[in-house]
């Protein structure tokens, strides 16, 4: 077995260190060396959106970063969005609009809806979708989603 | 608390849900999500061919890996024999059920699970997959449903024979069963006909899709007992397989049902449950199993592919007079394909005079089919409702007047027997034909299309729509119907000393049913949907439930909570009197709140009599199990928009609305939601989806990305239309609602695509490439 690596770096706003194998993503490392997991194996290639963080800003599939890229970087999980003031305005509308059903996407899609409104915070539909295409839901349809990321970003998310 | 049109004050309106926070926080516990001191990682050697014979197994260079615990095969699993079993999710073949989780001694079909390895990390128990030698003897394959059905097709079970009518006819073939289904003359009835309608369909095999691969955690303690974690839409179910499958009795299993990312009916039979139970008493530690998404799409699910072949006939008023399907269901590696269900509801929308039908379930090379959302009903609908719109072309009849015309009402007999109670098809076609989407314009003129457009105030694909105005565009219905289920169902709920109500319920939540629930609980009580906390029981904690299926939960759970609260109201009723010291007869149960007849001074509310319960004889707690029989039947008309890029041939969706009878919607949000989902996966399966097998019998786009279910990208927003027909046997006229819309949208889709560009589409998916091919003939021609 390879020699673990130990990394320093900073999930949900808290510096954190951990020992990970070089072949770990950084999913595994999420879900089983912090113990995170909110964030979600649909496909482990990129493919479904479920494993969404944003990384330094930017939204990856953490499925595709290996855990010791993460060194010195900053990592929002789904565990991060939620204040102790309480939600997320995405996570309120996710429940209000009943943007879910089974919810195994959901922490993707409200981490995916994060990042577009940090870049955008007035999307359009056609932005919304264009943005969350890389997010599978097989449950919803995606309309009702559509809907509370819409109008999440219309109370000024 | 006020009470609202309907005449209810819980019931119709929109809670949030109470599991809500959870899943939008991360927090929500999925089976994969389990994790335990000494946990192992179990991972599944898959056959690489998809028919051979397996001659030998040699493990000895993997278990000898550092890291690898234990290594176990059907050999570990008690050979059941060859017997059917009914367990809960109908019968089952438990030898075939058996093989399907660790293969005896020959596999049919490629990732058919062959050993399965215990290992420190999921890491080193693929690498240990590896080290695993299987020494196969390779025979041939089939997997396309009618070359399996020819004399000369390779056999997948030597002792398999074909049953027909019921009877063994003592041919050996791949062929299952044939059954058929008659009614009236069919003969007399095409002689009856001023037009007829003849053509073949083909389907694809496709999957459930669900997000969340299937897992499994299961420790086998000292004593001899078995607990089992996994998503699943029954935990009775998995115990009752499991007990089978390690010949042990149920009550030394017990299995807790995780949150579940999602089933449609891919999430009922076992696969790794009794695998990880045996890899735990092997190594005395608890094993946890997941499945890679290459593994759901070879070993698990799908649904069938099949052959279609449809004849009808109507006379020159537009009146059916006969129709007769041959229907051929790829069951996969075992029998056991939706055939009855897809036989029962072809021409289930229709009062038809003479019909005839037959239905031939048969095995291919492929993994065993499993139930996916009104499983059958997909394939034979996109059969006859396309047939039914060229009845409607060659009549010159508007197609939903056409259906109005000949739908199925109460009292219409099927040809498989049964006869319709009260159902809302008519109503649903009434409504369709009002909506202002059918009313809309529906081609003309550039300037026409583009108010169109603003009217429709969702999103077609901008970039097509707008860099090809003149494309061509269609409009297309189709109708459909599925069955309810009734089934079995248990809950119980105590009174909590501040007034709430604490529900357990045995149905696992896919879509949010446990609100559903206890919104019918509330309402019976008389208190706040957020008044009650429901929660989903693992097997030792609630009565025996059934599984999360046949669109059944929140009608038959739902009765259950509502006889739990009938239960509880019964016991609020014999304590007020007990502290009033008058008789039970002299307490009335009324909006919540308790009234004594004899002295009008003398009222407690809900919660303030479960304040005193403590000190006058302990809580309360309200039980009810039960089978309920008055199911209604299912139905919903669908309108789609679409354009056909004559370039490429892909067909995007413009605009989709889906006109269902609900019964009554619970929940409305959580009803609708139900509706555009299963709208949408139709439009994958109608669109995109399908397995497509190389020559080596493999699946060539085991992949989200290559299979391609529908993205948020390729749809415009879903209008779901709600009509409710109360069924007249729930207490408050609930129907399921969870499988029907899956069922219209490929004939809807297809009718949109004739409209569009007078090309009839004979096969799905009607992909770009198959529609290309199609328009490209027609050019030729």
């Amino acid at each position: 077995m390879p020699k673990k690596i130990h990394v320093e770096t900073t999930i949900n706003g808290k510096p954190m260190e951990f020992l990970c194998e070089p072949r770990q993503s950084l999913l595994e490392v999420l879900r089983d060396e912090a113990r995170l997991t909110g964030s979600k194996e649909g496909c482990n290639n990129g493919n479904c959106g479920a494993c969404n963080v944003i990384l330094d800003g930017r939204l990856v599939n953490s499925c595709l970063v290996l855990g010791p890229e993460v060194q010195g970087k900053t990592v929002t999980t789904i565990e991060g969005i939620a204040s102790a003031q309480g939600l997320h305005p995405l996570q309120q509308k996710f429940l209000e609009h009943a943007a879910l059903q089974c919810g195994i996407c959901t922490p993707g899609f409200i981490v995916a809806a994060k990042a577009l409104l940090e870049k955008n915070p007035k999307p359009s539909e056609e932005q919304v979708r264009h943005w969350l295409a890389g997010n599978l839901c097989r449950c919803t349809g995606y309309d009702k989603i559509i809907r509370a990321v819409l109008d999440a970003a219309s109370v000024g998310a | 608390m006020t009470t609202l049109a309907n005449g209810f004050k819980v019931i119709g309106t929109r809670p949030i849900r109470h599991d809500g926070v959870d899943k939008v926080t991360g927090r929500a516990i999925y089976g994969a999500d389990m994790q335990m001191a000494g946990l192992l990682h179990g991972r599944i050697l898959r056959s690489p061919i998809p028919h051979g014979i397996i001659k030998s197994i040699d493990v000895s260079k993997a278990l000898a890996l550092p890291g690898v615990e234990a290594i176990v095969t059907s050999a570990e699993l008690t050979d059941p024999g060859n017997r059917i079993a009914e367990l809960g999710e109908g019968a089952v073949n438990l030898k075939d059920l058996s093989s399907n989780c660790l293969a005896r001694g020959k596999v049919h079909y490629k990732g058919q699970a062959v050993a399965a390895v215990a290992a420190v990390s999921p890491n080193i128990a693929e690498e240990a997959l590896k080290l695993i030698v299987v020494d196969y003897q390779t025979l041939p394959h089939v997997t396309d449903v009618r070359a399996a059905m020819r004399d000369d097709a390779p056999l997948l079970h030597d002792d398999q024979v074909t049953e027909s009518l019921g009877q063994p006819t003592g041919k050996h073939s791949n062929i299952a069963k044939h059954i058929q289904f008659k009614k009236g003359d069919i003969d007399e009835g095409f002689k009856q006909a001023a037009v007829v309608v003849e053509r073949e369909f083909h389907t694809a095999t496709v999957h459930q899709g669900y997000i969340e691969p299937h897992n499994a955690t299961a420790l086998w303690n000292a004593d001899g007992t078995v607990t089992i974690w996994c998503s699943t839409q029954g935990a009775f179910s998995v115990r009752a397989q499991v007990a089978e499958l390690l010949a042990m009795p149920v009550s030394r299993i017990k299995v807790v049902p995780t949150e579940i990312g999602g089933g449609f009916g891919g999430k009922i039979r076992v696969y790794l449950e009794p695998v990880a139970a045996a890899l735990s008493k092997k190594t005395g530690k608890p094993v946890k199993i997941t499945m890679n998404r290459a593994d759901v799409f070879e070993a698990t699910g799908p649904t069938p592919g099949s052959y279609i072949k449809v004849k009808m006939g109507a006379d020159k008023d537009g009146k059916l007079v006969a129709a007769q399907a041959y229907l051929a269901y790829e069951a996969g590696a075992f029998p056991g394909s939706p055939i009855g269900p897809g036989a029962m509801c072809i021409f289930a929308c229709y009062d038809i005079p003479n019909v005839h039908i037959d239905g031939y379930d048969v095995v291919v090379n492929k993994p065993a089919t499993s139930a996916y959302r009104a499983p059958g009903a997909t394939n034979a609908a996109f059969a006859s409702e396309t047939i039914v719109d060229e009845l409607c072309e060659k009549l010159k009849i508007d197609p939903l007047d056409f259906r109005i015309k000949n739908g199925a009402r109460e009292g219409t007999r099927r040809a498989d027997g049964p006869i319709f109670p009260l159902v809302g098809l008519v109503e649903t076609l009434e409504v369709a034909k009002r909506h202002s989407h059918f009313l809309s314009e529906r081609q003309g003129d550039k300037e026409t299309r583009r108010q169109g457009d603003e009217k429709m105030g969702s999103s077609p694909c901008l970039l097509v729509s707008l860099s090809h105005p003149l494309l061509p565009r269609g409009r297309g219905v189709a109708s459909g119907f599925w069955f309810n289920c009734g089934l079995k169902s248990s809950a119980s709920a105590s009174v909590n000393s501040d007034g709430t109500v604490s529900l357990v319920e045995g149905s696992t939540d896919i879509g949010g049913s446990r609100t559903g629930i206890a919104m019918q609980l509330a309402e019976a009580l008389g208190i706040r949907a957020d008044e009650v906390r429901p929660v989903v029981g693992d097997t030792d904690a609630v009565g025996y439930c059934d599984v999360t299926g046949g669109s059944r939960v929140t009608f038959a759970t739902g009765w259950a909570a509502y006889e739990a609260a009938q239960d509880i109201k019964r016991q609020m009723i014999t304590r007020a009197a007990f502290i009033w010291s008058v008789t039970s007869e002299e307490v009335a149960y009324e909006n919540g709140s308790l009234r004594c007849l004899v002295d009008d001074t003398k009222r407690l509310t809900f919660k303030e009599l479960a304040e005193k319960l403590h000190a006058t004889g302990g809580t309360i707690v309200g039980r009810a199990s039960v089978d309920p029989q008055g199911v209604g039947g299912a139905f919903a008309t669908h309108i789609v928009d679409v354009e056909v890029d004559s370039d490429t041939g892909k067909v995007t969706i413009l605009r989709y609305t889906a006109v269902q009878d609900v019964g009554k919607a619970i929940h409305p949000s959580y009803v609708e939601g139900q509706i555009q989902g299963g709208a949408v996966q139709g439009i994958g399966w109608a669109l995109n989806e399908e397995y497509f097998y190389n020559d080596q019998g493999t699946m060539a786009n085991a992949s989200f990305l290559d299979y391609r279910m529908p993205t948020s990208l390729d749809l415009p927003m879903i209008e779901a239309v709600l009509v409710e027909v109360a069924n007249p046997g729930h207490p408050y006229g609930v129907r399921g609602v969870g499988e029907v819309p899956i069922v219209p949208p490929p004939a809807a889709i297809a009718n949109a695509i004739y409209n569009a560009i007078g090309i009839r589409m004979e096969e799905l998916p009607m992909s770009p490439g198959r529609v290309m091919a199609k328009l490209l003939a027609k050019k030729r021609a």
